[in-house]
Order: C-alpha cells, then sequence, then structure tokens
C-alpha cells in the first residue's frame, strides 16, 4: 500500500463516521431526505460565498454553505407552517430550486472557474491526498483528513454533550418541550451539524455519497439493533467498513471510489435486511419453518398418545396415516417423522410409530398448553 | 444607433427556429406529463418519489449501455425505466416489511442505486473504445438535445398516458384519496397502484433529458403544488397541474434560448418554483395573501364594533345615550391593539357616530340602534 492509498482510505473512514453519528438520528427523527436537501443546496452558499470573496479555498465559503444548509431547513419549514405544502412536498419544492440558482450562477458568471457542478456531485476521492496542510512549511497530511478530523470530533462532541436531550427530543418531542428541553433549538443544532458534515465531505466524496453514508449505515443499524447505543456504535462500525471495502472495489474496478463505497453500504443493508437476526426476511421465514415443525411434532405426539394402547393403534400410527388423518402431504409427514425420531419423542418398530417416555411428556404438555 | 425592428426581427427569428420550437415543444409535453402525474405523487404524500426514482435510474442507464453497447435513447430509456421501477419496488418492499421510515427508505435506495450506477459508469469509462454514455446529460439534462424524434416519442407517452388516466379516471382517484375504501368496494388496489408507479416513473425517466436527475423532483411537485393553492377539486388540481408544467417548460426553453449560457433545465425548474411560491400567496383557493388580507378586515371591523359598543357603554352610564366622549375615554376602555382614530373615521363615514366638538365623540341614532344591536348578538352569544 502507497501512502496515497493510505491517505485516501483514512479520508474515507473520517467521512464516514463524521456522517454517520448526525446520521442515526436523521433517521430516527424521520427527516433523512433532509440530508439530501442540504447536501445539494449547500452549492448555492458556496457560489454566493465565492463571488464575494474570490477564493475557493476560503473558510469563508465553508461557513457560507453550512449557514445556506441551516437557511435550506429553515425555509422548508416555513413552507411546512403555512399548511398549504405537506413536509415532503416542501422538501422537493425547496432544494431543486436553490440547486437551480447555484447552477445558473455557475453558468452564467462562473464557467472559469474550477467549480464543475460534476465534481460537486460526485466528488473525487483520488485528488484528495493532493492537497496538502502545512504548518511551519512541514507537510502535516491531506487537507481533507484534517478538516474531516474536525468535523468528525465536532460531531462526536456534540452527541455527547446533548446526549440525553437528542434521545428524549428524537423519541418523545412533547415530552422534550414539556421538560423545557426546546426541541426547535436541538433540531437546528442537529441541521448545523448535519449541514457542516456535508459540506466538509461532499468536496470529498460528493453530495450523493454524503446522502449515502449519513442514511445507509444508520438504517441497516437500526434493522439489528432496537437500542440507541448500539445503533450508534454499529451504524460507525459499518460506515468504516464501507468505506475501506469499497475503496478496495473501486481499485480492483477502477471505478468511482464514491459510487463504491455507497454500493458497499447498500450491499450491507440488503445483507442486514435479508438475514438480520431478529427481523431479516430470511430468519422470519426460518423460524417460521421452525414454528410450524415444532407445532406438527406436538400434534403427532397428542395423535400418538391419543391412540396408545388401543386396538386401533396398530392401523392410526402408521407413518402412512398421518396423511389421512392430520390432512399432511406426504413429505411434510415424512418430514416431522424424521424430526420425532431425531428428537427422540417416537421410535419406529414394524412401520408402526411408538411414542417414547419423552413423547408421552410433551403430549401431556401440550395438551395441559392447549386447555 | 441600433435598428429596433432589426432586434424584433432576430428576436422573431429566434423565437421560431426549428430548434428552439423543437426543444420548446418537448420541455412543454415532458412539463405536462410530470405536472399531471406529479399530483397524484403529491395527494399520496410521496413527493420525493421523484427525486429517488431519477436517481434509482442510472444504474439501468450504465447496465444497457455496458451489456449493449447502444447509445440510442429508446434502449437506455428502457433501462432507465426498468431500474427506476425497481427502486420503487425495494422502496416500498423496505417500508413494507421493516420498521424503517418510509423517508429513510427512499434515501436508502436513491443513495445506493446511484452509487452502483457511478460505480458502473465510471467502470464503463475506463473500459477501451467505449464513450461515456452521457453522464453529464442524465445529471442536468440537455434539453437542448432534444430532436424531432425525441419529441414525437414523448408525445407518444403523454398520449398513452393522458389515455390511461382518463380510462381510470375515477378508480385512480378512489384509491389516491380513500384506499382503505377502495379496497372494500373491490377495485384492484395494488393493480391500480401498479399503473400510477408505472406511469410516473416512465414520466421521470423521459423527464431525465430535459432537467436531468438532481432536478427532476421539482418537475413532480412544483406544477402540482402550485395547482393545489387554485382550486379544491382534484379534476382541475390535475388540469392546472399539466398546464402549469407545459407552460414552466416553455417558458424556460424560450429563456434559455435568449440568454446566453441559460442552462435549460434549471430556468425551467426555477420557473415552475417560483410560480409554486406565488400560488402560496395569491392561490384563489387558500392563498397566504387572502388569507392575510381577510384576517385583517375581520380584525378592522371586529375593532370598529368595539369601539361603537364602548361609546354606547359610556353615554349610558351619563344616562344620555347622545352624550359626547372623548377620544381618550374610548381609547382607555378599547384593548391596547384597535386604532380607535381611524375606527371613529369609518363610524363616521357610516353614520353611526358624529364629532360634537374637536376630539369629542357622540353616537347618531342610528348608531344607537346598531350598538343595541350589537350588545344583544354578544349577549345571545354568551
Amino acid at each position: 500500500m502507497t501512502s496515497p492509498q493510505l491517505e485516501i482510505q483514512l479520508i474515507a473512514v473520517l467521512v464516514a463516521v463524521a456522517c454517520t453519528l448526525p446520521g442515526v438520528f436523521l433517521v430516527l427523527r424521520r427527516s433523512a431526505m433532509l440530508s439530501d436537501a442540504i447536501s445539494h443546496s449547500i452549492l448555492l452558499g458556496i457560489v454566493c460565498a465565492y463571488f464575494i470573496v474570490r477564493d475557493l479555498s476560503s473558510p469563508i465559503l465553508v461557513g457560507a454553505a453550512a449557514a445556506t444548509g441551516v437557511l435550506t431547513v429553515a425555509l422548508i419549514q416555513a413552507l411546512e407552517r403555512t399548511r398549504l405544502v405537506r413536509n415532503d412536498a416542501a422538501i422537493g419544492l425547496v432544494f431543486p430550486a436553490l440547486f437551480s440558482m447555484a447552477v445558473i450562477l455557475i453558468a452564467q458568471y462562473a464557467r472559469t472557474l474550477h467549480l464543475d457542478t460534476d465534481s460537486v456531485l460526485l466528488g473525487e476521492l483520488a485528488f484528495a491526498p493532493f492537497n496538502r496542510f502545512e504548518i511551519l512549511g512541514r507537510d502535516v497530511g491531506p487537507i481533507s483528513a484534517w478538516v474531516m478530523g474536525g468535523i468528525l470530533l465536532l460531531n462526536a462532541f456534540l452527541i455527547c454533550l446533548f446526549y440525553k436531550e437528542l434521545k428524549v427530543a428524537t423519541f418523545d418531542p412533547e415530552f422534550a418541550a414539556a421538560q423545557g428541553l426546546a426541541p426547535a433549538l436541538i433540531h437546528y443544532t442537529l441541521m448545523t451539524s448535519v449541514s457542516i458534515t456535508a459540506v466538509g465531505a461532499f468536496d470529498a466524496v460528493g453530495s450523493v455519497l454524503v446522502v449515502a453514508l449519513m442514511i445507509v449505515p444508520p438504517a441497516t443499524a437500526l434493522l439489528l439493533s432496537r437500542r440507541l447505543p448500539v445503533i450508534i456504535v454499529l451504524a460507525a462500525g459499518l460506515g468504516v467498513a464501507a468505506a475501506l471495502l469499497g475503496y478496495w472495489l473501486a481499485h480492483l474496478l477502477d471505478a468511482s471510489i464514491a459510487g463504491s463505497m455507497a454500493t458497499m453500504c447498500g450491499l450491507f443493508f440488503f445483507a442486514a435486511y435479508l438475514f438480520a437476526p431478529e427481523r431479516g426476511l430470511v430468519t422470519q421465514f426460518q423460524r417460521r419453518q421452525q414454528q410450524k415443525i415444532e407445532f406438527a411434532l406436538r400434534m403427532l405426539a397428542i395423535h400418538l398418545a391419543q391412540h396408545e394402547n388401543l386396538p386401533e393403534a396398530a392401523t392410526e400410527n402408521r407413518a402412512e396415516h398421518l396423511c389421512e388423518h392430520i390432512r399432511w402431504d406426504k413429505k411434510f409427514a415424512q418430514r416431522v417423522v424424521r424430526q420425532a425420531i431425531q428428537a427422540g419423542y417416537v421410535t419406529e418398530h414394524n412401520s408402526r410409530l411408538i411414542l417414547t417416555d419423552e413423547g408421552r411428556k410433551l403430549a401431556e404438555l401440550a395438551v395441559a398448553e392447549l386447555m | 444607433m441600433r435598428d429596433p425592428t432589426g432586434d424584433a426581427a432576430t428576436l422573431w427569428n429566434i423565437l421560431t427556429s426549428p430548434t428552439l420550437l423543437t426543444v420548446a415543444a418537448g420541455a412543454a409535453v415532458l412539463g405536462a406529463l410530470s405536472g399531471t402525474l406529479g399530483c397524484f405523487a403529491v395527494m399520496r404524500r410521496q413527493s420525493l418519489v421523484g427525486d429517488a426514482v431519477s436517481h434509482a435510474a442510472l444504474p439501468g442507464i450504465a447496465l444497457v449501455f455496458l451489456l449493449t453497447g447502444t447509445k440510442s435513447s429508446l434502449g437506455l430509456l428502457i433501462g432507465a425505466g426498468i431500474a427506476g421501477w425497481l427502486g420503487m419496488l425495494a422502496v416500498l418492499a423496505i417500508t413494507r416489511t421493516t420498521r424503517i421510515p418510509d423517508d429513510t427508505a427512499l434515501g436508502v435506495i436513491l443513495a445506493t442505486f446511484f452509487g452502483l450506477g457511478l460505480m458502473l459508469l465510471t467502470f464503463i469509462q475506463k473500459i477501451p473504445d467505449a464513450n461515456q454514455a452521457g453522464l453529464d446529460t442524465y445529471l442536468f439534462g440537455q434539453a437542448a438535445t432534444l430532436l424531432r424524434e425525441d419529441v414525437m416519442l414523448v408525445s407518444g407517452a403523454a398520449c398513452v398516458a393522458f389515455g390511461l388516466l382518463g380510462l381510470f379516471w375515477k378508480e385512480l382517484k378512489l384509491v389516491t384519496f380513500d384506499r382503505e375504501y377502495a379496497r372494500t368496494v373491490g377495485f384492484p388496489v395494488h393493480g391500480l397502484e401498479m399503473l400510477l408507479t408505472v406511469l410516473l416513473v416512465g414520466a421521470i425517466v423521459l423527464g431525465l433529458r430535459t432537467v436531468g436527475v438532481v432536478l427532476m423532483s421539482a418537475m413532480v411537485v412544483a406544477p402540482a403544488a402550485a395547482a393545489r393553492q387554485w382550486t379544491n377539486r382534484f379534476s382541475r388540481m390535475v388540469l392546472l397541474a399539466g398546464v402549469f408544467g407545459g407552460l414552466a417548460g416553455t417558458a424556460g426553453a424560450i429563456a434559455s434560448s435568449l440568454v446566453r449560457h441559460l442552462p435549460t433545465g434549471p430556468m425551467i425548474v426555477l420557473i415552475a418554483t417560483g410560480w409554486a411560491i406565488a400560488s402560496l400567496f395569491i392561490g384563489s383557493a387558500h392563498g397566504l395573501a387572502w388569507r392575510w388580507l381577510r384576517m385583517r378586515l375581520l380584525q378592522r371591523k371586529l375593532a370598529e364594533e368595539a369601539v361603537l359598543v364602548n361609546l354606547y357603554e359610556l353615554a349610558e352610564a351619563h344616562g344620555d345615550l347622545e352624550h359626547p366622549h372623548g377620544e381618550g375615554a374610548i381609547k382607555a376602555l378599547s384593548p391596547p391593539n384597535v386604532s380607535v382614530p381611524k375606527a371613529l373615521q369609518v363610524l363616521k363615514k357610516q353614520q353611526l357616530v358624529r364629532e360634537s366638538a374637536k376630539g369629542t365623540w357622540a353616537l347618531t341614532d342610528k348608531g344607537i340602534a346598531e350598538a343595541r344591536n350589537l350588545r344583544s348578538k354578544e349577549g345571545g352569544k354568551a
């Protein structure tokens, strides 16, 4: 591994963790799409600030962009408050308009400027190590790493400081308001954090990947756990894994790093969707199958116990007869009998099924439960 | 000196040039189509579906290009349509089977599909001899490259879509507003929703050519949001949204052909959104301006009535109903936000009070009757 490769991965990991931290709360507060709105509309802030300071590397640009992000949220809320449009429509109205203004401004007045809209949307992480940060003439690493590291620390600090408030305001806003926690203040603090993160990250990875990292790992974590601290740690971990694996996937295919990272995020989500321990689709399917067999074992035990030691036992307690009496199809009956023998509930003699002591206990238990 | 007639002639030439006519026609049809179908999305609280579908279409475009090497717009359109439709299905599956909120589901699909598409496209670009499948066009739209054939295709699709809307109008309306009722009455709810989804995905995928992926959501939301402010009837809303979308498309196309370097897509979006915001204020059904005006008029009327009743009660205390009082006394009785002199002037015009001396006011006979009337109304309410 060369040193630029290491640096790219470092930046990718920093971006991923910095994005997932506020992302968890966005997802839980049902305002995930605000990240999409903010990450697009900050372009307008950057363009406007550029016209004033005429310097693309000025920190004022970052401040202006973050302010535009917060302004976007305020505009969306103002529209919503008229009660003439709903929240989703308000988002759909505001950010395309702000983004359009930015694109038009660039096309009209700043075509010579290196601020092409592609790179804003898509980002190019591969170029991030070229911009170096120097202190007293000494090279201390890429600027992006320092910026993203700072933003990551800021986000972590904010979440630690306001953890309790955020939690209450997220899960029970009315209670939070009643406790005097000022949900609006918490909301705007979170939105400021999202805006600053988006500004810092989109330079490196582009605005669409900002959305991917903010929403997808937290959503995946939400499938895997119900506890907030676990969700936060899981989301950050998934973000890191997606960043590293995404980088190597991009390396392998010689494709966009941002795109590969987003793809990895999606793969993780899909895997969790199928195999999450409690609520995954496949897991649920297996559990249902398991329950079906367990129920069938009880049925079998009750059936055998019913006819045990009676004259008709010779005909009733045969594997083939189950199909007629309990209306199982042949394959299923065979499977249940096999499972019952394996579990030691039943033994088979000359194709007659005989309950063991274990089996009798199961039957008694099942009948008692039914009663 | 510039020759004004010459300028007008140039303008006329630009406006009637075949290129502009084609582009304007295409943008108009696409605007009308997405505006019409957007109404259903907005009323079903799916305004951001446009955003998700347009992003989700990218891997379809990339895959079609990768597998067949075609750059024909029809092939890419079909790929985009299938991918966008799959994205929609995935969003539905996630919201139905997990406890993930619906907006998060949209975001997940939007970002991962787009990321996958981006990865595939950048992969394609690095294959020797492969020319880019027009990522730029897809991202920002290029209305200026619309050809006659494109316009024909779009118009044909729009005719089919409008035809289907007309055919299933009643059913689609019911599914949009009362899904449960539609189900109990025995309508094939899933089939109808699928029809709406397919139509919307089709409109979005077609629209990508003109405004691009980022701005497509505005074309779905803005005309519908604008139309909603002018009427309470869904049929009128759909028609209006179609008209607004079409006009925004035409106006954007014309504006960008008149000004150099003015991108068409963003211009169309700005016009559509601007009109939506304006409609929020002046829309005849719900406009904020009318709401504000009504409030003001009502407030003023209440203030005048309060002043009249106060004057009556002051005079009553004197045992002489026509006893004049100074403005100060009336002011002291009225709430602080009421402008007493203005109210008195209005009352004077209505001949309910008269100014007996400078700054002192007394009720007229008509005023006494009116004040009694108001008091009995108030008493009746209490």
